[in-house]
């Protein structure tokens, strides 16, 4: 078998295993850099936040940042965020109002209820709902949803935390419904099976079984639900306006933290001012609200995986 | 049992007992009315989405014609294109693509394939997983401070698509990370004991394997930065730009920002709706382009080993 | 490095392995493991499952150290030089000690690119040269004749038996000096294990060939040598015909006449 030499021999000349080694380890180091990016990336934000937050909290103080007036343009400008924190609590209430029973419901009737083929052509609609940017939303709140209100309740303002509440909870329906589906999927089919042949209907094996069997993922689910509604700004930019009044009527106009952070980067304030400085300040309050609630989420889906 | 002929002591059974029967039957008729409206629930969310696409479709006909495409912005609602806007919305992909496609599917091999059961990786993932879930004004704050005045990058097609980029890496990471996860052990396995390095592995072997998977989720991930609004108007897109853009540091408008200038001035001008309207078709078509070129690549691919 | 690496010994053992000890965290798999094994020999390697012999071969070309949680102690000299040492490098290794795996795992491409796989990435480009290496190998994994005519065709498409020859091609497309197979028949039915088992009494006229096996009959029909693994020791190793005819220790004999796991 001449063979033999022949390869062995090709293989030893080609040399290509010094350079393979060497490729290796330069891309090893590539990829280290790469995976350090998102890290980097999580540093940056928290500097920016923190440090420009620090230029606004030596001139304002914190009993003034959570007070009631919120002036940041006039001649003696005020910087008291709570009708911010109202107006987001508000919008994503709302939200939720609508999110949570819809969502949920439209969990269970995927997960226990539906046949398999109608599933199938289910969740990729509900998908489209998800894929859909937050300013098509805006729009639609604004152009439509808020004329149709206004002719059922005759006080309504053209800017109201109503609509846009009411249409961030149908952007929110997707992401509680598939959270949700997922937690009741990961319950065993077993449990199910146990309960069945015990004579119960589906509905008493969903509410019985499979819902506080999931019980922690569905609230986790309905927690990011709230971190999304409160991180989310086109639709309360366009549709609830930037009244900084404080106000708990929710057919008025409501600044969120996040339209707050939209209005004032428009070009309003200049780099330096007090005012553009609020930005970071409101920033930092609305990505530490935000992350308290993740956490929250992570820490309550961890629990509920360990149950099996 | 019925005709008597078994033991005395089932016929008290309380199967056999009429409330019973009667409750069985109210469970059995509760059961079907739940699950109708359960389904209540979905249709609700699907009527929504189809009264919304009526509404912007019937608000943009007679407004998207040929010339809404090719057209320059205009303050005269009736002069109007967006020529411009779209070449602004292709070139922040022209930047969002490369750069998250080569730091997405970087990081993700890095986690799955060299970082082995380490301490950094599971600190890499939780992080990333908490980058996923920051609002994108945020992101919009992090891109004014440190593209738009450290990097001087002002309101460039740069300065956006970098935020972006930043913005949906983590979807193109996680996404990437199952692709490469779903890679069966057994061909790494053929690829090392043949003495090849990690690197040709993950280049001969696990990438053309997990590929579909990573373009699928990429895409995906692509969708989302092309409609995303809020972090490019915090970098301070100018409101108003009659320029083409020539290269990547001119200031550009691109789709949803316009979606939301004209939608701000409909107050002003009643047409902008209209055009605002018309704007959110191109963008949704484009959008339904991308989705239907996901699932495609996931269904062609799909079947294996 | 110790004086074993230039004496006369390296002639003929191919491997020599020094109370080799390994743990998977805090598990011990392989426990004191000494043994030598010869040049141009099948030694089979039989036990009950989980005693350690898959592992035992996988540390032999280091493939277990893929597992992040495993440490070894003792030594394992292949031709004299410790494959432990910080010097060895663990692809050149590899490419000399082929490895076959319980499962064919060919990879989701043409069969010709299998079988080129491994020269491909050592550096040979020349079109000619591979498919002359494609040919070479596959005749030696006796498929060439079946295959000749479907080069270019996905290897999945092959039955499971040509799948697991064609991961032989693969190896011997590299040219090693020891093969090692890891129960590689458990996956086939009886016909596609006796062709494989003829392709084994072939090829050891050019390879050492290594193989783990819960098959006795199989370790009696095909290996010169085998040894008898029980939770992680080597209970015996000698002539096969002996270990079949006259084992000296109780274990073995319970276990090839079958009273035993």
């Amino acid at each position: 078998m001449d063979g033999r030499i022949n390869i062995r021999e090709l293989i030893m000349k080609s040399a290509g295993g010094a350079l393979h080694r060497r490729a290796d380890r330069i891309v090893s180091v590539f990829l280290l850099l790469a995976a350090s990016i998102s890290i980097i990336t999580s540093i940056g934000i928290v500097l920016t936040l923190v440090t420009d937050a620090a230029h606004f909290f030596s001139e304002v103080s914190l009993r003034d940042f959570f007070g009631k007036n919120l002036a940041p343009l006039g001649s003696n400008p005020s910087f008291g965020v709570l009708p911010l924190i109202v107006g987001t609590l508000a919008s994503s209430l709302l939200a939720m109002i609508v999110a949570v029973p819809v969502g949920l419901t439209a969990a269970i009737y995927m997960s226990e209820f539906a046949p398999a083929g109608l599933r199938n052509t289910l969740k990729p609609m509900m998908e489209v709902l998800a894929g859909i940017p937050t300013i098509v939303y805006g729009f639609f709140a604004y152009s439509f949803v808020t004329p149709m209100l206004m002719k059922m309740l005759p006080g309504l303002e053209a800017k109201n935390v109503l609509s846009a509440g009411l249409v961030m909870g149908v952007m929110i329906i997707p992401m509680v419904a598939s959270l949700s589906e997922d937690a009741m999927n990961a319950v065993p089919t077993a449990l199910r099976e146990g309960a069945l042949a015990l004579g119960s209907t589906k509905l008493e094996v969903t509410l019985k079984v499979v819902v506080p069997a999931a019980i922690s993922g569905i609230i986790a689910s309905f927690i990011l639900g709230i971190s999304r509604a409160v991180g989310e700004t086109m639709i309360v930019v366009i549709a609830s306006g930037s009244s900084k009044k404080l106000t708990f009527d929710i057919m008025q106009s409501m600044q969120t933290m996040t339209s707050y952070i939209v209005e004032f980067t428009g070009g309003d304030a200049g780099s330096g001012t007090t005012g553009y400085y609020s930005l970071y300040a409101v920033g930092l309050l609305l990505f530490i609200f935000t992350l308290i609630m993740n956490l929250i989420a992570q820490y309550i889906s961890k629990k509920y995986r360990e149950a099996y | 049992m019925a005709n008597g002929s078994g033991s005395g002591k089932y016929e008290k059974l309380a199967i056999e007992a009429p409330s019973f029967q009667k409750r069985t039957k109210r469970r059995i008729l509760l059961d079907k009315v739940a699950g109708k409206l359960f389904s209540l629930s979905i249709f609700f969310a699907l009527a929504v989405l189809c009264i919304l696409l009526y509404q912007i479709v019937s608000k943009s006909i007679g407004w998207l014609d040929f010339k809404f495409l090719t057209g320059n912005l205009s303050m005269d609602p009736y002069k109007a294109g967006i020529r411009g806007v779209i070449i602004g919305s292709v070139l922040l992909m022209v930047v969002v693509i490369p750069v998250t496609l080569l730091l997405g599917v970087s990081t993700a091999i890095y986690l799955e394939e060299y970082a082995g059961k380490s301490r950094l990786r599971s600190i890499i993932n939780t992080n990333i997983s908490n980058l996923a879930s920051v609002p994108s004004v945020i992101f919009g704050l992090l891109g004014l401070t440190v593209f738009g005045r450290l990097f001087n990058l002002g309101s460039s097609i740069l300065a956006g698509g970098l935020t972006l980029s930043l913005l949906v890496l983590p979807i193109v990471v996680v996404a990437s990370q199952e692709a490469i996860r779903a890679v069966p052990g057994f061909l790494r396995d053929a690829s090392y004991a043949i003495g090849a390095t990690k690197w040709t592995t993950v280049k001969k072997v696990v990438l053309p394997a997990s590929l579909p998977g990573i373009l699928t989720g990429s895409i995906l991930a692509m969708s989302r930065a092309i409609g995303e609004t809020a972090p490019l108007v915090v970098l301070g897109i100018p409101t108003l730009i009659l320029r083409i853009p020539n290269g990547l540091l001119d200031d550009f408008t691109a789709l949803p920002i316009q979606i939301y200038y004209w939608t701000l001035d409909t107050v002003l001008t009643a047409e902008y709706a209209n055009l605002a309207a018309a704007t959110i078709v191109v963008l949704l078509v484009l959008l339904f382009l991308m989705n239907s070129a996901a699932i495609i690549i996931r269904n062609k691919f799909q079947k294996r080993y | 490095m110790t004086s074993k690496a230039n004496d006369e010994r390296k002639s003929d053992i191919v491997y020599d392995v020094d109370n080799l000890n390994l743990w998977y965290g805090n598990d011990q798999a392989l426990r004191d493991v000494t043994l030598d094994i010869k040049r141009n020999e099948v030694t089979a390697i039989i036990g009950p499952s989980g005693c350690g012999k898959s592992t035992f071969i996988k540390t032999l070309n280091r493939m277990v150290e893929l597992i992040p949680i495993v440490r070894t102690s003792g030594e394992i000299y292949y031709h004299g030089n410790n494959i432990f040492e910080k010097t060895t490098r663990v692809e050149d290794l590899r490419t000399k000690v082929g490895m076959v795996f319980q499962k064919p795992n060919p990879f989701p491409k043409s069969v010709f690119e299998n079988v080129v796989y491994g020269p491909r990435i050592h550096g040979i480009k020349s079109r000619k040269v591979l498919e002359e290496i494609a040919e070479i190998s596959l005749k030696r994994a006796a498929l060439w004749d079946e295959v000749k005519d479907r080069l270019h065709d996905n290897a999945y498409g092959l039955s499971g038996g040509q799948q697991q020859r064609l991961c032989i091609a693969r190896v011997l497309a590299v040219e090693p000096e020891v093969v090692l197979m890891d129960e590689p028949t458990s996956a086939l039915d009886p016909i596609s294990t006796l062709k494989i088992e003829d392709l084994i009494h072939e090829l050891k006229q050019t390879y050492t060939i290594i193989i783990v096996t819960h098959n006795m009959q199989q370790a009696g029909r095909i290996s010169e040598k085998t040894a008898f693994f029980l939770n992680g020791e080597v209970i015996e190793y000698d002539r096969t015909e002996m270990i079949f005819s006259t084992p000296k220790d109780k274990r073995t004999e319970d276990y090839i006449t079958g009273r035993f796991g």
